[in-house]
């Protein structure tokens, strides 16, 4: 138990579809009533424990009903990720493989190789509830980082700091929080005896290098001792920086406004007493009355396409998807440096041309029967086409407003399959 | 050769107005008189081709928006001048692009990297640096006395995180916890409640120097690219549609939850937006622009098609193309980026030089920090501390700003990197007082500490 408080109103369908977004990525049609029946508790449990693994609905394919190259076809990557996003039933392992993807961000811009890069999520997913210290050590490893941040390049003749920095900056204290500048370059010797290259996309030769480590003696954070990289990763995950750092990371991927001391310090415990596991510290967040009371969260572009398609049981039938992501502001495997994307800046003029186009093109191909003449009825198809999503009255009243007066001119199918437009594009569609 | 490709532009303009004439407007307001493409100011024809041409004729009763008439109004009225932020991101090494050939530390330094002093154009203002044979284009300007170049720029205790120092840039100060950028807080003093072009990031996301705290702003990939029917086909209802959009976005403005608003208001920009470049067509420059598969060149040449339609820009902020965090095999990336960087800054330059608003537009390049000026073994650099910059524009002085410190023991700080001569904040105030004539006091804090270069001519 943490001593965080846990929020004690009711629990209904409004409430779990808020949850199954900022958990993953959104209902299935009917899935929040059915979560809302089992009650909070046992709501998150059944997030933070799934069962084995599924993947449900179409199976993804290209354009010509090819199944995915996510290893090579440039941007199958990105769609291969997104598939997984809509068909699993552990939607939380998902969303936390997203987390770390942008809490390590690296990108193929830098690492030139889809297969590395792929390597790197399998690592991200198999610790996405696991052990935060066992995923730093494998991420300080991991050959897509390695080639990202020059990780390959350090050695004791030659050290190169690019990897230390960010390693404390970025992965686990935050930036000026109780290192200096000799502790980077000491951090950057420790780190030394890495070697491996990507050779026409091919990783070769990944490996340690006892000659090109640096033996000699470190002070980092004011300890002196002959570290390697093991070393420097215990050194910040045992600097007194550290653990809040990570609650105030990990917290900000699910409530947008900031936890209380109280609660800041109920967390930094909890994961200091559970020795740096974060299912329990993922756990109290999802149970926090923040997340349920708060406002809404405007949704990262991949959750809210991979949530449009989920709704409609549409798998992954286009490589347009990447593309759409990209122009929405996210493209996976892509952040837009280091340190990941900007979570308070989703939305801009650009950003929403993105969006408007994912709605259209996961509406798009839906049968357009007959439709009725009446403007609330057909506010209501187009509500219920995205499987009954909460919308609040007052977009309701303009939505029919606005088909009453389009009526006068326009078919009620013309109508209505813009009114699909509209209801995913509306505000309580974009932020959860 | 140069007036007649205006003519080209020119007529252009024209036709594509006469064909939006014909296009929107009777059908909103069939009293209206319909301008015929003759007869029009050269104001209102460029207004129209831009798809504002409702609110310069029609006024507000036209539409629901106030916006519109902001926009219209700001277009019709004096023309402000443009101030274009380009970021090298990366943290650029300044000791590459201006490289000190005559300074006998660098063939020290940098054993494997350093530059042949047989390459590259000589700086005129210091006999110690060369350019990089990738910024040619640079050193023509610089020679036509259009560049001023910042050889040491930076701030005092330099951060050396990409992200912290950036932030510092893009804020215009050196705290971590501002959040609008400079910019956005020059436009929220001077700039209007209804005209989102006025801080225009083009870009697949905001700039944050543009963030503003109230006054709306606008982001877009290119000019040519803001229609909302997929595939090439206009929905039938795609204008109505954006409209219901943006009234959603409207009865939720005022909502508690900031979730709601950030959508909302987000919506509602993007229907002004669409509406301000309805009828901007693909765009025609007058010059030819470096191809790259960067948007880069692109941007630029859609924005001095933008200006030369007389759209209501002011601060404009954008990433140029190039990769330069350069920690290993620095010697290509430069190359690569740079080149393409300096030609499509010529390039823009001699755009605007063409349309005849080059007086109207200044260029300010800069990048988060320098490199270390011990090359690192990997064939590249660590970060550093002081960096270059430049002053682009016909109005430009054309004359350094601060002195080059060299890379002896007096040049450089504790850590081996470079020392600033200049700092950026007193750069931002000089732009703010000097070009766009508010007080920088208001804008920048601790302005007043700042020593103000002349920065024009």
């Amino acid at each position: 138990m943490s001593g965080a408080p846990v929020y004690r109103g009711s629990f209904g369908p409004t409430q779990a579809e808020r949850l199954l977004w900022r958990a993953g990525f959104g209902p299935r049609p009917g899935e929040s009533s059915r979560l809302a029946k089992q009650g909070l508790r046992s709501a998150v449990r059944s997030l933070v424990e799934p069962p084995a693994l599924q993947l449900s609905g179409p199976e993804a394919q290209d354009d010509r009903g090819h199944p995915l190259a996510p290893r090579d076809a440039f941007g199958h990557d990105h769609l291969w990720w997104l598939d997984r996003m809509v068909r699993t039933n552990q939607p939380l392992v998902e969303r936390m493989t997203l987390v770390w993807h942008d809490w390590f961000a690296t990108s193929l811009q830098g690492v030139k190789s889809q297969a590395l890069m792929l390597d790197q999520n399998k690592l991200f997913r198999e610790n996405a509830l696991g052990s935060f210290r066992d995923l730093l050590l494998g991420v300080t490893k991991d050959p897509a980082m390695l080639v990202w941040l020059s990780g390959n390049k350090n050695t004791v003749r030659a050290p190169n700091e690019n990897y230390g920095r960010e390693l404390m900056e970025l992965f686990t204290l935050g930036a000026d929080r109780g290192y200096s500048e000799q502790d980077v370059r000491e951090q950057a010797r420790a780190l030394t005896g890495w070697r491996g290259n990507v050779k026409k996309k091919v990783a070769t030769d990944f490996a340690f290098v006892p000659r090109l480590h640096d033996r000699g003696q470190k002070t980092i954070f004011g300890k002196s001792g002959a570290f390697d990289w093991q070393d420097s990763c215990r050194l910040c995950l045992e600097h007194p920086s550290h653990s809040s750092f990570f609650v105030r990371k990990l917290w900000s991927y699910f409530v947008p406004t900031m936890p209380s001391t109280s609660t800041q310090a109920a967390l930094e415990q909890l994961y200091r007493a559970k020795r740096g596991a974060v299912k329990p510290v993922v756990e109290a967040i999802l149970l926090h009355p923040d997340l349920h009371t708060g406002p809404r969260m405007v949704k990262q572009p991949v959750v809210y396409t991979a949530g449009l398609l989920r709704a409609r049981g549409r798998g992954i039938d286009t490589a347009a998807w990447w593309k759409l992501d990209d122009a929405s502001g996210q493209r996976l495997f892509y952040p837009p440096d280091v340190a990941g994307w900007d979570e308070s800046r989703w939305l801009d003029t650009a950003t929403f041309r993105g969006r408007w186009f994912v709605a259209m093109t996961a509406l798009g191909g839906a049968q357009e029967g007959s439709a009725p003449r009446d403007p609330a009825r057909l506010v209501a198809r187009a509500i219920s086409f995205w499987g009954s999503p909460e919308i609040t009255g007052t977009t309701r009243s303009v939505l029919t407003a606005w088909a009453r007066k389009q009526l006068g001119s326009s078919s009620p199918a013309l109508v209505e399959s813009a009114l699909r437009q509209l209801v995913a594009t509306a505000p309580e569609l974009q932020a959860a | 050769m140069m007036s007649d490709c205006r003519d080209c532009t020119r007529t252009k303009l024209l036709r594509d107005a006469v064909a939006e004439a014909g296009r929107g407007l009777p059908e909103i307001e069939p009293g209206m008189p319909v301008p015929a493409g003759t007869g029009l100011s050269r104001r209102s024809f460029i207004a129209r081709s831009a798809g504002i041409a409702l609110a310069v004729y029609g006024g507000s009763k036209l539409t629901p928006w106030a916006l519109d008439d902001g926009i219209a109004a700001a277009a019709a009225g004096k023309q402000a001048p443009v101030l274009v932020s380009i970021f090298l991101e990366g943290g650029i090494d300044s000791l590459s692009v201006l490289f000190p050939a005559g300074d006998p530390e660098y063939y020290t330094l940098r054993p494997k990297l350093a530059l042949p002093e047989s390459v590259g154009a000589a700086f005129s203002e210091d006999s110690r640096l060369r350019w990089h044979p990738a910024a040619a284009a640079l050193a023509q300007l610089h020679a036509e006395g259009k560049v001023s170049v910042l050889p040491a720029i930076g701030y005092n205790r330099p951060d050396h995180s990409h992200f912290t120092s950036r932030h510092y840039w893009e804020v215009g100060a050196t705290d971590p916890h501002v959040r609008s950028g400079w910019l956005g807080r020059y436009l929220d003093r001077s700039g209007s409640a209804d005209n989102p072009l006025q801080g225009l990031s083009l870009d697949k996301r905001l700039q944050p120097a543009l963030a503003t705290a109230k006054v709306p702003i606008a982001s877009l990939d290119g000019p040519d690219r803001y229609g909302f029917s997929a595939n090439r086909k206009p929905h039938p209802l795609e204008r109505p549609m954006l409209d219901a959009a943006a009234q959603l976005g409207a009865a939720h403005a005022a909502s508690r939850d900031q979730g709601l608003r950030q959508v909302g208001e987000a919506a509602q920009q993007a229907r002004h937006l669409a509406g301000e470049l309805r009828g901007f067509g693909a765009i025609a420059s007058p010059v030819a622009y470096p191809s790259s598969v960067d948007q880069f060149p692109r941007r630029l040449a859609g924005l001095a098609a933008m200006l030369g339609a007389g759209l209501p820009l002011h601060c404009v902020a954008l990433t140029a193309t190039g990769h330069y965090d350069t920690h290993a095999t620095q010697a290509e990336d430069l190359q690569q980026g740079l080149q393409t960087t300096a030609d499509s800054l010529l390039a823009f330059q001699r755009d605007l030089e063409a349309r005849g608003i080059a007086d109207r537009v200044l260029v300010h390049v800069w990048s988060e920090f320098g490199r270390r000026a011990r090359e690192n073994g990997s064939l590249g650099t660590d970060h550093g501390a002081a960096g270059i910059g430049f002053l682009i524009g016909s109005r430009v002085r054309g004359r350094m700003i601060g002195e080059f410190p060299g890379i002896g023991p007096g040049g450089l700080d504790a850590l081996g990197n470079l020392r600033a001569t200049v700092d950026f904040r007193g750069i931002y105030a000089g732009l703010i007082e000097q070009w766009l004539g508010a007080d920088a006091g208001a804008i920048i804090p601790g302005a007043s500490a700042f020593a103000r270069p002349t920065l024009l001519k």
